[in-house]
C-alpha cells in the first residue's frame, strides 16, 4: 500500500467521486462520449431575444430547467446535479451528512434583470421609476425571496443544508480560475489535517442578457456566431475570442488514508496546486508572461515533480487571441523543447467557457482522461497558428498513455491557479 | 464547526503587525481610535431617508491610489479597499517592499455588484412606458453600460486591484458571502500561516454602504434601520442595520516572519472559528455561538468582547443572550459606531481588538441598554464575534503577545 503522505510529508489527497454538468449534457458518462466523439455543446441561443448582440450563441444548459429563470437559480441547480453525482460516487457519509467543509466557486451574485423589473411592475407607470421607489415597495414581505435569493453566499448555504457539510461553509471568486481555487481550498484544509475529506463545488449559469453584454463590451467574446458549434477555436489562426457556457463540476476530495480506510476507490490523486497574482492589468496578463510561468512552476513545486513528468496539459485555452498566445508563452518557457511535444487540449473547444465553473469542469475531464487514457481533441481546429507550435491534439480524440496531467486556469483580476493531477498515489 | 488554532504544538504562532482603516469615522487608526473615544458617530439621515447609512468620511484617494487612471477604473467600495490596503501594507512596514509582497498572501472578503443607478432606472421607466419590444434590453445595456463598470462588479477586482496597485502578488483569494466572508477570510489566513502553507498574508474587506441598490437587497428582507439612530443593543422595538462604509485590512504573520524583519505586533491573532447554523429554531444562534466558544483555548473568566452584532433580529437577541452567559466581559458592539459594513464587519472588529491589546484599553461603550459596560482593565484577550445578519457564526481570539 502506498504511504499515506506525500514526499512533503503532507497527506497524500485522492479524490474520491466526481460530478459534472456542461452544455454536452449530465454526467460524467454522457459528457465523455462527447468530448471524446468531438461533440459541441455550443449552440444558438433560445433563453432570451438576441437582437441587436454581437454575440447569439453560447453554451447554455437548456435541459435543466428553472422558472422564473435566474443565473444564481440555475447555478445552484447545476451544482446540486454535480455534487450529487459526486457523492453518490464517493459513497461517503450518509444522505445529507458530508463528513467536512464545502468550498464552492461560484459567480457574483446579484439581483438580476427579472426582478428588478418585477419591482417596475409594482411601482407601476404612473411613477417616474427610480431606486427610491424600488426601495419604497422593496420591503413588507412581498419580496422577502429575493434578499434570500441574492444573498453572496446563497448558493453555498443551500449545498450545506442539502449535503450536511460541515462548518462555515466557503464561497469564493478568482474570476474564471474559481473552480481551481475550490479544489486548492479543499486540498490545502486536508493537507493541514483539518479534515479528512472536502466537497469541492464549481458552477456558473450566468449566461443572461446582461452578462453576455458585458463579456462582449469588453470584446472577449466570439462573434462567430454562425455555425455556433464552430465558434469556439482554441489555439487556432482564427479565434476571435471565447464563448460563454454554463456548467458545473463537483469533487470529492479525501486524505488517501480516511480513502483506503473506507475502502473507497480512488479516482485520481491531487498531487499539486499552484497560483500567483499578476499587477500587470485588470483584464491582461503582463505581457512577459512570468505570473503564469511562476504559477506553472509553483504547481509543479508543490507536486514536486520536473515538467517533464507532465504528460498532458489541459490548457485553459479559452480561444481568445491574447489568451492562448500567453499560455504558449507560459507554458513553452517552462517546459522549454517538450513544449511542442505533449499534448495540450481544450475542452472549451466543445463545451465553451463555464467561467466559474471551468476549472472544477476540467479538473473533472482530467481525471477522466487518466482514467479512459484518452485525450479529448481541441475541435475547430482547422488553421494553425504558426505562433502556437503546440500539440493541441487537433478535431480528433486519441489514446495515450497519461500518468500526470496539468491543468491551467487563468482569469480577470490577475489570477492564475494550476493544478497537477496524477491516477496512483506515489 | 471548523476550527483553526495555533495554540497546537508545532504551529506558528500568527502575529498581527499592520492595520489599516477607512471608515465613517475617519481615515488610519488614530482618527479612528479618538472617535470611538469620544463615543463619535457618523450617521446620515437626510441622503438615503428613511434609511440610515453610516458614509465613509472624506479621505484622499490619492494618497495611497496615486494613479487617477487607477480610481476610474474602481467604483467606490474598490476605492475604498485599496485605500485601507494600503495603510495595513504602510502600518506593517511592508508598503513598496516588491520582495516581501510578491509572496504575501492576499484573501479579501467581497461583495460587487455596484449598479449604474441611471442606466437601470431609465431602462425600466422605458419599460413602464410600454417599451418591451424583444431586444429592447440588449440594445440598452449595449449602448449605456460602461464597458469598465463590469470590473467594478466583479467581486475578484477589489483583490485585482490591490495587486495593481500596491503589487501584492503571492496569491490572489476572494471570499463571498456576507459577514460569514469577513471571517472566513481571516480563518483560512490563520490556517496557512499556523501550519506553514503561507508566511504572510494581507486580509480584509470594503463595502460601500452608500449605495441604493445594496439598501433594495437587504430591504427585502426587511433589514434596514429606519427613521432614527439608536445603539445596537437599543433597537428592540426598531430592529435592523444602518449599513456602513468602510474598509478593514490587517496585515498577518508568523512570529518568526515578524520577528526576522524586525516588525513590531500589535496582537497575536490565535484562533478563528466559525460555523453555520440553519436558525430554523428559536435559539440556534445562542447555542451555536456558544459551541464556538467552546472551541476557544484559555480564555479567562473575564475580559472583553468586540462584536459585529448586526442589530437584524433575531440574529442580535440571540447573541445577547448568548453574551448574558459571560457578564464578566466587557462587551462593545461596533455597529453602533460604524454602521454595518457587512463583509468588513469582522475584520473590523479583528483591528479594532488589536488596536486596543496594542493601546493597553478598551474603547468606551457606546449604549444606552446597559448591555456595555464601563472597564479600564488592559486587555490581555479579546474575543471578537460575527454573528451574520441571516447566515454564519464566527469567533476568534486575539492576545497579547507574550
Amino acid at each position: 500500500m502506498a504511504a499515506p503522505r506525500d514526499r512533503f510529508g503532507r497527506p497524500i489527497v485522492v479524490v474520491t467521486g466526481m460530478g459534472v454538468v456542461t452544455s454536452l449534457g449530465a454526467g460524467k458518462a454522457d459528457n465523455w462520449a462527447k468530448l471524446t466523439a468531438g461533440e459541441s455543446g455550443i449552440r444558438t441561443i433560445t433563453r432570451f431575444p438576441t437582437d441587436g448582440l454581437k454575440t447569439t450563441m453560447a453554451g447554455s444548459i437548456d435541459f435543466v430547467p428553472v422558472d422564473p429563470f435566474s443565473s444564481t437559480d440555475l447555478s445552484e441547480r447545476l451544482a446540486d446535479l454535480a455534487t450529487e453525482e459526486a457523492v453518490t460516487q464517493a459513497g461517503i457519509g450518509a444522505k445529507g451528512d458530508f463528513p467536512g467543509p464545502l468550498f464552492l466557486a461560484v459567480a457574483p451574485v446579484e439581483l438580476e434583470w427579472p426582478q428588478r423589473q418585477a419591482l417596475g411592475r409594482v411601482i407601476g407607470s404612473g411613477t417616474p421609476i427610480d431606486y427610491d421607489q424600488m426601495l419604497r415597495v422593496a420591503g413588507g414581505g412581498r419580496f422577502t425571496d429575493f434578499h434570500r435569493r441574492f444573498l453572496f453566499g446563497s448558493v453555498a448555504d443551500h449545498l450545506a443544508e442539502t449535503f450536511g457539510t460541515k462548518g462555515s461553509p466557503i464561497s469564493l471568486s478568482t474570476a474564471c480560475a474559481s473552480g481551481a481555487t475550490a479544489i486548492q481550498l479543499g486540498v490545502e484544509a486536508i493537507r493541514r489535517g483539518e479534515a479528512d475529506a472536502a466537497l469541492c463545488v464549481a458552477t456558473d449559469g450566468s449566461v443572461n442578457p446582461e452578462a453576455l453584454i458585458r463579456f462582449s463590451l469588453l470584446s472577449a467574446l466570439s462573434t462567430q456566431n454562425d455555425p455556433p458549434q464552430a465558434a469556439a477555436k482554441p489555439f487556432a489562426k482564427n479565434r476571435d475570442g471565447f464563448v460563454m457556457a454554463e456548467g458545473a463540476g463537483a469533487l470529492v476530495l479525501e486524505s488517501l488514508e480516511a480513502a483506503t480506510a473506507r475502502g473507497a476507490r480512488i479516482l485520481g490523486v491531487l498531487a499539486g496546486c499552484g497560483e500567483l497574482a499578476d499587477s500587470f492589468h485588470r483584464t491582461r496578463s503582463s505581457p512577459d508572461g512570468k505570473p503564469i510561468i511562476g504559477c506553472v512552476r509553483n504547481a509543479l513545486a508543490d507536486a514536486g515533480l520536473d515538467p517533464e513528468q507532465i504528460d498532458y496539459i489541459n490548457a485553459h485555452g479559452t480561444g481568445t487571441p491574447e489568451n492562448d498566445k500567453m499560455e504558449y508563452l507560459g507554458i513553452s518557457t517552462v517546459f522549454g523543447e517538450r513544449a511542442g511535444k505533449v499534448p495540450v487540449s481544450s475542452n472549451k473547444s466543445m463545451v465553451g467557457h463555464t467561467l466559474s465553473a471551468a476549472g472544477a469542469v476540467e479538473a473533472v475531464f482530467s481525471l477522466l482522461t487518466l482514467e479512459h487514457q484518452r485525450i479529448p481533441p481541441t475541435i475547430n481546429y482547422d488553421v494553425p497558428d504558426p505562433a502556437i507550435p503546440f500539440d493541441v491534439v487537433p478535431n480528433t480524440a486519441r489514446d495515450a498513455r497519461v500518468t500526470t496531467v496539468m491543468s491551467n486556469s487563468f482569469g480577470f483580476g490577475g489570477q492564475n491557479a494550476a493544478l497537477i493531477i496524477t491516477g496512483e498515489p506515489a | 464547526m471548523t476550527d483553526t488554532r495555533t495554540s497546537k504544538a508545532d504551529a506558528s504562532e500568527a502575529w498581527i503587525t499592520g492595520i489599516g482603516l477607512a471608515t465613517s469615522l475617519g481615515e488610519g487608526l488614530e482618527a479612528n481610535w479618538n472617535a470611538l473615544a469620544t463615543q463619535r458617530v457618523n450617521v446620515d439621515d437626510k441622503g438615503f431617508a428613511p434609511h440610515l447609512v453610516h458614509p465613509l468620511a472624506p479621505v484622499s484617494f490619492d494618497a495611497q491610489i496615486p494613479k487617477k487612471g487607477d480610481q476610474r477604473q474602481m467604483e467606490a467600495w474598490q476605492r475604498i479597499g485599496t485605500y485601507a490596503a494600503g495603510l495595513a501594507l504602510d502600518s506593517a512596514g511592508i508598503k513598496g517592499n516588491k520582495d516581501i509582497l510578491a509572496r504575501t498572501d492576499m484573501i479579501v472578503a467581497a461583495g460587487g455588484g455596484e449598479r449604474d443607478l441611471a442606466v437601470d432606472s431609465a431602462i425600466l421607466n422605458a419599460e413602464a412606458q410600454g417599451n418591451s419590444a424583444p431586444g429592447f434590453l440588449n440594445e440598452r445595456l449595449m449602448s449605456d453600460l460602461r464597458p469598465t463598470l463590469f470590473l467594478a462588479q466583479l467581486s475578484n477586482l477589489l483583490a485585482g486591484n490591490i495587486a495593481i496597485v500596491h503589487g501584492v502578488t503571492g496569491s490572489s483569494r476572494t471570499f463571498m458571502g456576507e459577514e460569514a466572508a469577513g471571517v472566513d477570510a481571516a480563518r483560512i489566513a490563520l490556517a496557512r500561516i499556523a501550519s506553514g502553507q503561507s508566511d504572510i498574508a494581507l486580509v480584509g474587506a470594503a463595502h460601500n454602504g452608500e449605495r441604493k441598490d445594496l439598501l433594495v437587497l437587504y430591504e427585502f428582507g426587511d433589514f434596514n434601520l429606519k427613521s432614527s439612530f439608536a445603539p445596537i443593543w437599543a433597537r428592540n422595538a426598531h430592529p435592523g442595520f444602518a449599513l456602513g462604509s468602510g474598509g478593514a485590512f490587517l496585515v498577518i504573520e508568523s512570529r518568526q516572519h515578524a520577528e526576522a524583519r524586525g516588525a513590531k505586533p500589535f496582537a497575536r491573532l490565535t484562533q478563528v472559528v466559525a460555523d453555520r447554523t440553519s436558525r430554523k429554531h428559536p435559539g440556534d444562534v445562542t447555542k451555536s455561538l456558544a459551541g464556538l466558544w467552546s472551541q476557544l483555548d484559555g480564555v479567562n473568566d473575564s475580559g472583553a468582547i468586540v462584536t459585529g452584532a448586526t442589530g437584524a433580529e433575531p440574529a442580535t437577541s440571540e447573541e445577547r443572550a448568548f453574551l448574558t452567559s459571560h457578564p464578566g466581559f466587557a462587551v462593545r458592539a461596533t455597529g453602533t459606531s460604524f454602521g454595518h459594513t457587512m463583509e468588513t464587519q469582522f475584520p473590523l472588529g479583528l483591528a479594532l481588538a488589536a488596536l486596543s491589546i496594542a493601546k493597553g484599553k478598551l474603547f468606551p461603550p457606546n449604549d444606552s441598554a446597559g448591555v456595555e459596560i464601563e472597564t479600564t482593565a488592559a486587555p490581555s484577550q479579546i474575543v471578537v464575534i460575527g454573528t451574520g445578519h441571516w447566515r454564519g457564526e464566527g469567533m476568534a481570539l486575539v492576545e497579547a503577545v507574550r
